[in-house]
């Protein structure tokens, strides 16, 4: 198969999945015990008061048209009207998802550093008291409810050592305002980007130091899978001919380790990034909750305390296409690395 | 004969197979810690009503946020509710929850992967699409979306649980099946005429079930993380139950006065609860697998 062909039958699959995905989702908040106007308000209504806020929010209409609508609205871009002012929940989404973006890269740069260095450093002792440990810090860090470690980070670097802010993404009045050239104005919504674009170091530290407590916590929890995979790469790969040869030339144990068997790692990393990506934005929802990050996760957790079910279906396709999307993006570069997978 | 000592009988029968578990290296060990684990944290749940020195929802019952002290060993909270008494019993509701998402996910996912993996063709490829759809979903997300519409109790947290669980259970058991059903012993048995029921029953299901009890291990670890979270964002159960998920939540909003054990023991204990299931199914699926990990 080509790669081509190889991609084209990899969206087909998508495809399916998404269509999955949406209908389940938009049964899910009309078909369920109670309709989602009526739990909206908790107690009684006036009936005609009901009728106006479904029509507002076309839940009115008969299922088939909702559902036609609903599909149509989504490949234009549209999530829906928010059960709260029937402000449109893409412009939310696309507000909020620059923060959630930020924090999931640099999370994902600490899970694999931390991942990769232990376990490496795990296989090269293998079987001593330091890979034993290794080990069971990674079964741990499976077990630690992400809000808790946050908690627990929040307590000893915000509260007792003063050290980096508790919550929040920057400053109040401080968002950096990205590049202006001229008329011109263009920003990312990442603000350690924008203010490296505004040329603002003192705003870059800032939103660092911002950025590193959440990302440390969620970092954390998810780096146990990728201790695991590094190390049971490593042992096979350091076992194998071409490492034994780069030794016996005599290079530098780190050359070897990292530049010459950590290379085997690097495919199964990848496709582990993929598999990953919706833990991460899972994990995402409950650091951006305690870390007050203002997020699509903490937008959802909002949401779900106003009762705003249209809100919720909307932050949960949008978040349902985003992990199809990636994983995609994944299997194709994955693919084009690796002709074998094609076949 | 055999009726006499049941109780007996069965404890010598376990005894050299719990003696056995350590002689069969570390994954032995972790089943055994991980199962050690469990067992304290379940029977401290089970007894609480009988060692909790206060009744752990009623309010007051001390000063206003008191450290740890000699006599609430493990502080009050900003209601001056026990701790020790809360960590004694806020298990409990996790346990419901996990339990009943396990026995959900057990009884939808087995039969469902069983069927599907073993009828093949068409009805393999649409059960696996959709499991698969589900599967590749942030778990977390479509728990919040389905809880949020069930509204709170612990049967609509354990089934909003279980829906986001029943592909790991339906994957493990589909990849079984598909190695086990092409095995000499399965086309004998059709040979022989054996009903395609008794084949998935009788031949193929007993060597499935040590995989499937590894997977229902460590998911009950998911299960009880997911509860948790649950409860975090707002959909757990209301305040008049003793619970870990609701100290942890409100626990958030006491960091700036430092009163870390209001947080701290709450969490180790969900902390300690998850990683013993988590030791006990990493161990299990290692010693049903020897091969897939090292």
């Amino acid at each position: 198969m080509s790669l081509r062909s190889y991609v084209i039958a990899r969206i087909m699959l998508t495809i399916p999945m998404i269509m999955l995905l949406l209908t389940f989702v938009f049964l899910l908040v009309r078909v369920l015990p109670g309709d989602p106007a009526s739990l909206h308000f908790e107690k009684q209504v006036d009936p005609r008061m009901l009728l106006e806020f479904k029509r507002q929010l076309g839940l009115d209409k008969p299922i088939e048209i909702q559902y036609i609508d609903y599909l149509v609205g989504l490949l234009r871009g549209d999530f829906g009207k928010s059960m709260q002012d029937f402000s449109p929940v893409s412009q939310q989404i696309f507000s909020a998802f620059p923060a959630t973006l930020e924090l999931a890269i640099c999370s994902t740069i600490i899970m694999i550093l931390v991942g990769v260095v232990l376990g490496v450093q795990s296989s090269r002792s293998y079987d001593s008291v330091q890979d034993h440990s290794i080990r069971v810090f990674g079964i741990a860090s499976y077990a630690i409810p992400v809000f808790f470690l946050g908690e627990v980070m929040i307590m000893i670097f915000a509260i007792y050592l003063h050290w980096l802010p508790a919550g929040d993404r920057i400053h109040a009045g401080m968002a950096p305002t990205g590049l202006t050239l001229g008329g011109l104005h263009w920003s990312t919504g990442l603000y350690t980007i924008d203010s490296i674009l505004e040329g603002n170091t003192s705003k870059f530290i800032m939103s660092l130091r911002y950025l590193l407590l959440p990302s440390l916590t969620l970092g954390t929890v998810l780096c146990g899978i990728f201790i695991r995979l590094t190390r049971g790469n490593m042992l096979e790969t350091l076992q194998l001919d071409f490492v034994t040869a780069a030794r016996a030339r005599g290079l530098k144990e780190r050359t070897v380790v990292y530049g010459y068997a950590l290379r085997n790692a690097f495919l199964p990393i990848l496709t582990m990034m993929g598999l990953q990506f919706a833990a991460l934005l899972a994990g995402a929802v409950l650091t951006e909750t305690t870390f007050s990050w203002p997020g699509l996760g903490r937008y959802l957790v909002d949401r779900i305390s106003f009762r705003d079910y249209t809100a919720i279906q909307g932050v949960v396709v949008f978040f349902g296409i985003l992990v199809a999307m990636v994983s995609l993006a994944v299997d194709i570069i994955y693919a084009y690395l690796d002709p074998r997978i094609r076949f | 004969m055999s009726n006499e000592r049941p109780q007996g009988r069965i404890l010598v029968k376990l005894f050299p197979s719990l003696i056995g578990l350590a002689r069969r290296g570390l994954a032995g060990w972790a089943v055994l810690i991980g199962g050690v684990i469990v067992a304290v944290v379940a029977i401290m749940t089970v007894v609480s009503p009988w060692i909790s020195p206060y009744n752990p929802i009623a309010i007051n019952v001390g000063p206003i946020l008191s450290p740890p002290s000699s006599e609430f060993p493990l502080g009050t909270n900003h209601l001056g509710q026990d701790m020790l008494s809360r960590v004694y019993s806020g298990g409990s509701i996790m346990f419901q929850v996990a339990l009943l998402s396990v026995i959900v996910c057990l009884a939808v996912g087995v039969p469902i992967g069983l069927f599907a993996s073993y009828a093949g063709g068409y009805t393999d490829k649409v059960a696996s699409l959709v499991m698969d759809s589900i599967y590749a979903f942030p778990g977390l997300v479509l728990a919040i979306a389905i809880a949020a519409m069930l509204g709170p109790g612990v049967v609509n947290m354990a089934l909003s649980i279980a829906v986001v669980y029943v592909p790991s259970y339906f994957r493990i058991i589909r990849s079984q099946v598909l190695t086990i059903k092409e095995l000499p012993y399965v086309e004998a048995a059709h040979m022989m005429g054996a009903r395609a029921r008794t084949t998935l029953f009788n031949y193929i299901l007993p060597n499935v079930i040590p995989s499937i009890v590894a997977v229902a291990t460590i998911n009950f670890a998911d299960a009880i993380l997911t509860a948790a979270g649950l409860t975090f964002v707002g959909l757990g159960l209301p305040v008049s139950t003793p619970d870990w998920g609701w100290d942890l939540t409100y626990g958030r909003r006491l960091l700036p006065s430092g009163a870390w054990w209001v947080i701290a023991f709450p969490g180790l204990s969900v902390v300690l609860l998850a990683l013993g299931f988590t030791l006990m199914g990493e161990g299990l699926s290692e010693l049903f697998n020897p091969r897939l990990q090292r």
